[in-house]
């Protein structure tokens, strides 16, 4: 699983989404691969807009890379940096977990990765 | 300037529906002159010659487009039209190698009548070589015949163009993504054509994120990428994405077609209980929900909790098992349309597109309506038709809040909610009933 997915998943338990504690989900136990991917500037330039930058920060350092900056770079200061962009793109889409789990921070609840695949099933008395 | 699409004669009702999105992810400026379902040349009105090469360069159902030099009921109007619109353009060509074709739709023509057909075009004087493969130039004689022209004897087409060639499609991707030489599919995984069909009316294109919420063995993913957007799935059946892994998964159809760079992930979930949060974040969402007629409709949950409470103490105690698989239940086909309505409203980005896939009975009493969300302009609804029933492409566009009309919205707040649970798949689900009660016992 990407870094850039895990800034758009929360909790699947319906009770959970109105905590702010469900998002970002936090990494745990977690193997990380890289894939080497061809950098598309406009990809990331797109993305960064939708992007929530403050639980991308927490994530990013949870998994032990340098600190984001505090403020995200506006698009234009993106476009110019190259070394920024490289950054971001190594971090959001070159970065998979392959194998470990993702904690909600409200009610505890795990869900496993496997194979780089989350599952986000959850047992009867959770829906 | 004025040009000819030539279409395939296929999906018909799809065709006009993927120049248009052509057009828009392109940035072309495109108006439709002429246009039939009963025909496969489509005039249309485009800036350039260069913006009718971007136009065409990525169409499934176009397969090339020409400069159009004269249009006529009959050759002596095609002539006239020749001869007042386009001298100025002759010169040009004088010295080129080129060639001429007689394309005649729905008609025959013996070669004698082929040579004179084409001899008649000598007042162009192109005095360049004739060659038959790779001229500079090839003209070409387009001809709409009346239906069954052939048999009924008719000695004379209706309509006649004439065009100069300037490029081809994608339709060579049908190929290259086709079923049949792809390693993983499945019963229900959608074919190249139309997959790709939809991903262009989706308008998938390069640093785009699409998203695929009843993903199976990633068609549509795969299609998206191939023009070049990051894509997404998920499956309540983890299984149908892992397949039996490497070659046999939907990550291996990415890197069989070398699209692995553009698979964002796949991942388990129930659309109705998806971890995805409530943020404007894709630009498509391109899917065939499963109807429920082979492949049963179901989300998370307990059909019967108080007859079988065993299952939910099993999620309590196992329920982090790796091996785990949750209960689930079924659900309504059209409470189901009504939620992908919904995740999409509040999920895409402005103007973003949700295209799926619904069948519908032909016979109207049983026909599926159209579901609707305020959020959601209809763009184009599509068909392909079968014998009782048929498979309709609904393609909607996200519009900006402000646009939104507020009445609508708090109409659509208060709407009667669907009946999600009753407990048969038939009683949910109006087609499935629909496809074994009549369709079967009639075929
Ligand atoms: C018609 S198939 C889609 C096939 C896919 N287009 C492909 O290329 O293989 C429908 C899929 O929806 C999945 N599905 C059924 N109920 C679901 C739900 N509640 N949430 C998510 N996926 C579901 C099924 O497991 C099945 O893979």
């Amino acid at each position: 699983m990407k870094i850039l997915s895990i800034n758009f998943l929360s909790c699947a338990i319906k009770a959970c989404k109105s905590s702010s504690d469900s998002f970002p989900l936090h990494a745990k136990d977690a193997e990380l691969v890289q894939d080497e991917i061809e950098l598309n500037p406009d990809m990331i330039i797109n993305v960064l807009p939708r992007l929530d930058w403050a639980a991308l920060r927490t994530t990013s350092s949870e998994l032990g890379f340098p600190q984001l900056p505090e403020q995200p770079p506006t698009p234009f200061e993106l476009k110019a940096d190259e070394t920024l962009l490289k950054d971001l793109h190594h971090l959001l889409l070159e970065t998979q977990i392959s194998e470990g789990k993702l904690v909600c921070g409200n009610c505890g609840h795990e869900y496993a990765i496997k194979e780089g695949i989350a599952n986000f099933l959850l047992p009867s008395h959770l829906v | 300037m004025h040009f000819l699409i030539r279409f395939a004669q296929v999906h018909e009702t799809f065709r006009l529906a993927e120049i248009e999105a052509l057009a828009i992810v392109q940035g072309v400026d495109l108006k439709v002159l002429n246009y039939s379902l009963d025909s496969p040349f489509c005039i249309v009105q485009l800036p350039s010659v260069d913006a009718a090469k971007r136009l065409i360069q990525r169409s499934i159902l176009a397969q090339s487009i020409h400069e159009l030099w004269g249009t006529g009921k009959t050759l002596d109007e095609v002539h006239e039209a020749v001869k007042q619109e386009t001298p100025h353009l002759w010169a040009q060509y004088k010295m080129s190698s080129f060639k001429f074709a007689v394309e005649p739709y729905r008609g025959t023509r013996s070669s004698t009548k082929r040579v004179e057909l084409i001899n008649s075009f000598r007042f162009l004087g192109f005095d360049g070589p004739i060659k038959m493969s790779n001229p500079d130039e090839t003209f070409s004689i387009f001809e709409q015949w009346p239906h069954n022209s052939v048999p009924l004897g008719i000695p004379d087409p209706t309509e006649i163009h004439l065009g100069r060639y300037l490029a081809s499609s994608s339709r060579d991707l049908i190929l290259k993504l086709d079923l049949k030489k792809r390693g993983y599919i499945s019963t229900t995984s959608m074919d190249s054509e139309l997959a790709l069909v939809t991903a262009n009316i989706a308008l998938a294109a390069p640093g785009k994120l699409f998203y695929d919420p009843f993903v199976g063995t990633g068609s549509f993913p795969v299609a998206c990428a191939q023009f070049g957007a990051l894509a997404w799935g998920s499956d309540i059946d983890g299984r149908s994405m892992r397949g039996e892994g490497g070659k046999k998964s939907l990550q291996g159809n990415f890197e069989q077609y070398g699209l692995g760079a553009c698979l964002g992930d796949v991942f388990s979930a129930d659309l109705t209980h998806t971890p995805m949060r409530k943020r404007r974040w894709w630009d498509g969402i391109v899917s065939d929900p499963p109807y429920g007629v082979r492949e049963g409709l179901r989300v998370l949950g307990c059909k019967d909790p108080e007859k079988t409470p065993w299952l939910i103490e099993a999620g309590r105690t196992k329920g982090n098992d790796p091996d785990y698989v949750p209960p689930k239940k079924p659900y309504s086909f059209l409470a189901m349309l009504d939620d992908i309505l919904v995740f999409a409203s509040e999920t895409l980005v402005d103007d973003g597109r949700l295209s799926f896939w619904t069948p519908t009975a032909n016979d109207e009493d049983l026909e599926i309506p159209v579901p609707t969300h305020p959020c959601l302009e209809i763009v184009a609804i599509c068909i392909q038709p079968f014998n009782k029933w048929s498979r309709r492409l609904i393609t909607y566009r996200r519009i900006p809040d402000a646009r939104v009309s507020p009445s609508a919205l708090e109409e659509y707040a208060t709407r009667k909610t669907l009946e999600t649970n009753g407990t048969t798949a038939d009683e949910l689900n109006p087609f499935r009933r629909g496809y074994f009660k009549k369709f079967k016992a009639e075929e």
